[in-house]
């Protein structure tokens, strides 16, 4: 049996009085792409910002590659990187000159192959000089999307990747993520409020309510346990309930 | 007048810089007044002045604005969720403060020299300690604004600006430390930039290099740059305790 390469261990954070996330667990394998599906306020972003390390959690631990990230946040933050609708990257610099600084901030070799690499693969050419403030969204997109695959991670967190692309560029950026995870093995932890797209990725689902796992497994199985058509029934029947 | 209420930025407008123009202008006036017949060396005590204290204030907005600049390009997750440890990033605002001295102070020693025929190399090799007391003081003072911004958010990003100037008041740039009253003056004495300003004065009257005062300064600045950098790391622990990392610049 594979070992797993991400342990979340009855992580909880609390702000105060209000509980963001409550005590879940879960795990991660070599090459699975596992769903973090929840309504707004459900703990995702939370779950993922603590497994980056810019959260401290109340209680409960997160592992990866066998190490604490307490312990050990810089030598697993080589082999994790994120991207996400949240943030973006200096506006005065060039879509390549961005990529040199991460290069730089991970310690990277052969610079100049790798982002000639993730340029190509995510059709990022025309705007490969461009200055980030005369991006589009959907580029902007692109760019942290390729910022977050340059380093090679092992683990890579992605929250909501494909909100602001183009259906045709979304579906390209999709089968991109599928392939790379076929070709390296790479983990991925996924959000996205679109359930077509949250089907189509995920191995595995977790559904999240209030900080709470209320549901785990396939996205068939989830559906056939909460007796719905599909994901988005099974999504808006818990919201619903709150 | 809602707005008043809830911004640090306006308060200031309204006490904070009104104030500090009336204590900086009414310590020069003070001084001045002692000079009936003119004030032998003006020109070379202001400058001078002015140029050290550009020192200070560029180190100090080297940390911060560099700081500033990932808030606003919405960039610090990206650094803070990389291998980059927070004492790094700190050495590398550092690094970027000494660049933007050095740039500033080019500019500032060729304009003086071209516009009023001054040279700012009068002060001799003293001016290589105060430069450096001086740029740690304006680090001191940038980690602490930094440590500020972190935990309470853009909504104090106007110290970016305004925290460097209530120093001046007892920096003694353009006044020496005797016009303060008694009680001014101790407190002075445990900031840094008084002493080089004192002694920058004391050199350009007496040729004497300010060895006491070069003490003292670098003495200070030790302390306080030890705690100061402790304190940012407990802030930012703080932060990412209560979530404040992932909020600021939002």
């Amino acid at each position: 049996m594979t070992e797993p390469i991400v342990q979340v261990s009855h992580l909880t954070k609390r702000f105060g009085d209000f509980t963001a996330v409550n005590g879940i667990s879960f795990e991660i394998k070599p090459g699975e792409i596992l769903g973090l599906l929840g309504p707004n306020g459900a703990g995702k972003t939370t779950t993922i910002q603590m497994m980056l390390g810019l959260i401290t959690p109340t209680a409960g631990s997160v592992r990866m590659f066998g190490l604490d990230l307490e312990r050990h946040r810089e030598r697993i933050m080589h082999d994790v990187n994120f991207s996400s609708t949240y943030i973006s990257m200096p506006y005065s610099l060039t879509v390549e000159e961005n990529l040199r600084v991460v290069a730089k901030l991970y310690g990277m070799k052969n610079v100049d192959r790798r982002i000639d690499e993730v340029v190509k693969q995510l059709e990022m050419e025309e705007f490969r000089t461009k200055l980030t403030r005369k991006l589009s969204s959907g580029q902007m997109t692109r760019l942290t999307l390729a910022k977050a695959l340059l380093t090679e991670p092992k683990v890579l967190f992605l929250d909501e990747p494909t909100a602001s692309l183009d259906p045709d560029i979304a579906e390209k950026i999709r089968r991109f993520l599928q392939e790379v995870r076929r070709s390296t093995g790479l983990s991925i932890l996924y959000t996205s409020h679109n359930m077509y797209e949250m089907e189509e990725m995920s191995d595995r689902i977790i559904f999240l309510q209030r900080g709470n796992i209320v549901a785990q497994g396939t996205s068939a199985e989830i559906t056939k346990r909460f007796g719905q058509a599909d994901l988005e029934e099974v999504f808006l029947k818990l919201a619903r309930e709150g | 007048m809602y707005l008043y209420r809830r911004s640090l930025a306006r308060v200031m407008e309204i006490f904070y810089w009104p104030f500090l123009d009336l204590v900086i202008w009414g310590f020069i006036t003070m001084y001045l007044m002692q000079f009936k017949g003119g004030m032998p060396g003006a020109v070379t005590w202001f400058l001078g002045a002015l140029i050290l204290w550009d020192v200070l204030f560029r180190a100090q907005q080297g940390i911060t604005i560099s700081f500033l600049e990932e808030i606003w390009a919405r960039n610090l997750l990206n650094l803070f969720a990389s291998p980059l440890k927070p004492s790094e990033f700190l050495a590398a605002t550092m690094a970027l403060s000494i660049f933007k001295v050095t740039a500033v102070s080019v500019v500032m020693v060729v304009a003086a020299l071209v516009f009023y025929d001054y040279n700012v190399f009068k002060i001799g090799l003293s001016l290589v300690p105060f430069v450096i007391s001086l740029l740690a003081m304006g680090w001191v003072i940038g980690v602490l604004t930094t440590s500020l911004i972190l935990r309470f958010g853009q909504e104090v990003e106007v110290l970016a600006w305004g925290m460097v100037f209530l120093f001046q008041p007892i920096s003694c740039v353009f006044y020496p430390m005797e016009v303060l009253p008694p009680w001014l003056q101790a407190v002075a004495w445990l900031n840094p930039a008084a002493h080089i300003f004192e002694g920058m004065r004391g050199v350009l009257l007496d040729g004497q290099i300010p060895v006491i005062h070069l003490v003292w300064s670098f003495g200070l600045d030790l302390v306080y740059l030890c705690f100061i950098v402790a304190w940012f790391h407990h802030t930012f622990s703080v932060c990412k305790e209560k979530g404040l990392l992932v909020r600021v610049g939002e």
